[in-house]
């Protein structure tokens, strides 16, 4: 079982790479890009059967992967991937 | 008085502030290992500037559960004296001894000169011996030092006194010019609600000796010495 977690700093709390990577976008010439946030991708794979496995990855994230003070965390669990 | 001086793998002024704390300000110092589960007999604690487990996740952000930081966490919650010092500040946030985060600073840029900070009035234990007014030249090294905190945590922290240190002017004015990182609030340095962990981003230990061409950091050193 695989989770596949993206970390992002919460949109009230600046984020000055967003701001670096947003500029750079528009003057590529994108102008329709109206916001970018930078965050964290992070595959963890689960042993088969383990139990409660949201609840274990939602730990995870508050106890270590996010910092909760500015990140807020999602992340989707894949049930066939090994 | 005896330092404890906690060492991460990854530290890098472990030395420097134990000089300054031995060889100019005549205390006396022990490292601790991060794989020690109990702190040694000490007076106070210094989680040293560096860059502890590479600076990976987050900075400060794996160094908060190394062994010792339990015992670090004990000490704080007893009442003993903790300085965090850079990376150190960002260990005591990242472990919730002290409230806030610190982003990566606005330009991006790892940021290493000298700036000024004032104390002003805090209830930081060190702040009753120094000159509030007085504009304190300090170097600061980081990529991480932008402080951040919710808007009900910032209303606290002012209320409350906690913010220890801010960076300002050589006059000692608190303006955004002045603000090398884009800190919320110029705030280069909180405190704990009991005045006792203390944590900031310029490096004290790096202006504590004539041989290093400037002694402000001696003086905030010493003060914190004094309060234990």
């Amino acid at each position: 079982m695989r989770a596949k977690i993206a970390i992002t700093i919460k949109p009230d709390v600046l984020d000055p790479q967003g701001k670096a990577v947003l500029h750079a976008l528009h003057d590529l010439g994108f102008s329709a890009v109206a916001d970018v946030r930078v965050g964290k991708y992070f595959e963890v794979e689960l042993e088969a059967g383990t139990a409660e496995p949201e609840a274990a990855i939602a730990q995870m994230c508050e106890k270590l992967l996010a910092n909760p003070v500015v990140e807020s965390y999602h992340f989707t669990l894949d049930e066939g991937a090994r | 008085m005896t330092i404890g001086i906690v060492v991460f793998p990854g530290s890098n002024c472990d030395e420097d502030i134990r000089r300054a704390l031995v060889d100019e300000l005549g205390a006396e110092a022990r490292f601790v290992w991060h794989k020690e589960t109990t702190l040694p007999a000490v007076d106070a604690v210094v989680l040293p500037g560096g860059f502890s487990y590479g600076d990976y996740l987050r900075a400060g952000a794996i160094a908060r559960f190394s062994p010792v930081m339990r015992a670090v966490r004990d000490f704080a919650g007893g009442g003993g004296y903790v300085l965090g010092i850079c990376n150190g500040f960002q260990i005591l946030t990242e472990s919730g001894l002290l409230p806030g985060a610190l982003m990566v600073n606005r330009s991006l840029r790892f940021i290493c000169r000298d700036v000024y900070i004032c104390a002003g009035e805090s209830k930081a234990a060190l702040s009753a011996r120094l000159d509030a007014a007085r504009a304190f030249r300090v170097p600061i090294a980081h990529q991480e030092g932008n402080y951040v905190a919710e808007p009900e945590t910032l209303r606290r922290l002012n209320a409350e006194g906690q913010i220890a240190f801010r960076y300002c002017s050589s006059g000692g004015v608190l303006d955004e010019a002045a603000n090398p990182n884009g800190s919320l609030e110029n705030i280069a340095g909180v405190c704990s609600p009991n005045g006792r962990v203390l944590g900031m981003m310029p490096h004290p230990e790096r202006c504590s000796s004539e041989a290093l061409g400037a002694t402000d950091g001696a003086e905030i050193l010493r003060a914190w010495l004094a309060t234990r």
